[in-house]
């Protein structure tokens, strides 16, 4: 069953129509990438998705509930956790209040304390650093202390928007090798990315989106071979 | 030794433009707006206390407490009625509503309590310390007004840094949107800070007038404009910027009265304000922000 399904999904910015009717799911337990061109969409496609942008007309439902008009805020609670382009830490605050941020809606001391302690063991660095103001880390890092925090919800499914933006090749392939580890442990991921080739090496599925259309969809390992997307996005 | 009493008189009137700054650097801090009208909140504080002691007959502590609930609740109101309609306007569409929601409050208290000034009876009593065989004398407001400063310091910095609900507002002042992806409500953030700072106002109203005791529908608007020229002093959004620049600028106030001239002590408090400016143009504690590009 699909845990997200996205339908019809037009959002404007002013005159500008952004999304045009797109569609798309995301079944439990899977990688699925979103890929296309600077300005496709992808990013607007996301932000309407964990209700920082308003929708035009459309549905988004995430486990069967209409969330198309729920306020951001009360998203998160839902399970669904995004992590923005760009990381968007808050640097003023340290790297443990910035994880603690991540479990703001959650109640329970213990359950936000055992998830601490799980973030910790993935992202050792952030507990070297725990008392260290996040404005302080590296990019590279900031993309972790932004993920972790994001798993500090214990979402259910994890929004990534560009988690490859301006990080060296190392952490680049750290960070994806983290995303499929953590879809291994049952989080299902909706990845944009900019870095086509990075992202259909770890998704199942894959859409292609063109100024504001989805154009293209199927199996990842399909899309790799495929002659059109080598040329347009592999640089091939 | 009468320098040491205009000292004392300088951080006590200094503590009560602190209190009052708090209430500018917070809301500036979080919703990123000058609120014009947060002078007129500490006058319609004062008048709240002032009539529920001088005609209900309620005591001093119970008239300050109401003050502060009225204040709170004015302060959310004013938010949400003119202030949050314009969350997506410009900045100068915000900054004209504060003006007019400054007038509006002023000319209602013109029309409610009129036009003729109520004399406010102190809310701390009439005591003071005599020290030095009585060469010094330290009036009772005096040092209660500098203790609800500290206290109030202290609080603010331990409710910002310690709690869960602090945390958020940093987190909210910084990035609004990152915040809201964690959960937390950015409009409940901005109600609870304009609460904050309408509570202080109404905390600083009846100190003002308990020090100064007349009290008029314009009582809150210089010490309005002074409590802001003392936030930026100290650098806007900085909670200890707004206290140092708060004390700073009383001391300043009071030895310009003092030893220059009464009627330029304010021309000398705004030079004093431009100069820092041109020489630190983030305030005292401010932080530089390089724009993104």
């Amino acid at each position: 069953m699909a845990m997200l399904t996205v339908e019809n999904l037009n959002v404007y910015y002013g005159m500008i129509h952004a999304l045009k009717d797109v569609s798309f799911h995301v079944d439990q337990g899977e990688i699925v990438a979103l890929i296309g061109a600077n300005g496709a969409g992808k990013t607007t496609t996301l932000h309407t998705v964990s209700g920082m942008l308003p929708a035009k007309s459309g549905s988004v439902q995430f486990e069967g509930r209409e969330i198309v008009k729920t306020p951001g805020h009360q998203i998160v609670k839902l399970g669904m956790s995004h992590v923005p382009e760009g990381r968007r830490v808050f640097s003023e605050l340290t790297v443990y209040e910035n994880l603690k941020m991540g479990a703001y809606t959650r109640r329970d001391k213990a359950e936000i304390a055992q998830t601490l302690e799980m973030v910790y063991e993935r992202f050792p660095r952030l507990k070297e650093r725990t008392r260290q103001l996040a404005g302080t880390l590296s990019g590279g890092e900031q993309q972790m202390l932004a993920m972790g925090r994001a798993l500090m919800a214990h979402p259910k499914i994890l929004l990534m928007d560009e988690p490859s933006m301006g990080l060296s090749p190392l952490f680049v392939g750290e960070i994806f090798k983290i995303i499929e580890e953590v879809n291994k442990q049952g989080v299902t991921v909706l990845l944009v990315e900019q870095n086509a080739k990075k992202a259909l090496s770890i998704a199942h599925r894959a859409y292609v989106l063109e100024t504001g259309k989805i154009v293209q969809e199927g199996k990842a390992s399909d899309l790799l071979n495929d002659e059109s997307i080598k040329k347009a996005y592999l640089g091939e | 030794m009468t320098f040491l009493s205009y000292l004392i008189n300088g951080i006590s009137l200094g503590s009560v433009y602190a209190i009052i700054a708090l209430g500018y650097t917070m809301v500036y801090g979080i919703a990123k707006m000058l609120n014009f009208a947060h002078g007129d909140v500490i006058m319609v504080g004062a008048y709240i206390s002032f009539c529920t002691t001088s005609y209900l007959g309620l005591s001093p502590l119970v008239s300050v407490l109401l003050a502060i609930v009225v204040c709170t609740v004015l302060g959310i109101g004013i938010e949400r009625l003119a202030y949050k309609p314009l969350r997506q306007a410009p900045a100068l569409a915000v900054l004209i509503t504060a003006i007019g929601v400054s007038y509006f409050l002023q000319n209602a208290a013109l029309l409610i309590w009129g036009s003729s000034s109520k004399t406010f009876s102190s809310v701390v009593g009439d005591w003071s310390v005599k020290l030095f065989d009585g060469q010094l004398t330290i009036t009772g407001v005096t040092i209660v007004t500098v203790l609800a400063c500290v206290i109030i310091m202290v609080a603010l910095t331990l409710f910002t840094t310690k709690t869960k609900m602090g945390t958020a507002m940093r987190a909210v002042s910084e990035d609004k949107g990152a915040a809201q992806l964690m959960g937390i409500s950015v409009n409940g953030t901005i109600s609870l800070t304009f609460a904050i700072g309408s509570g202080l106002a109404a905390i600083a109203g009846v100190l003002l007038c308990s020090a100064y005791p007349m009290l008029m529908p314009t009582t809150g608007s210089m010490p309005g404009i002074k409590a802001f020229t003392a936030a930026v002093f100290g650098g806007i959004g900085s909670i200890p910027g707004a206290m140092i620049g708060g004390i700073l600028l009383g001391i300043i106030e009071i030895f310009a009265k003092a030893y220059i001239s009464t009627q330029l002590s304010d021309a000398v408090v705004f030079a004093v304000l431009i100069v820092v400016l041109l020489v630190k143009p983030d305030g005292l504690l401010g932080k530089h922000k390089s724009e993104k590009v």
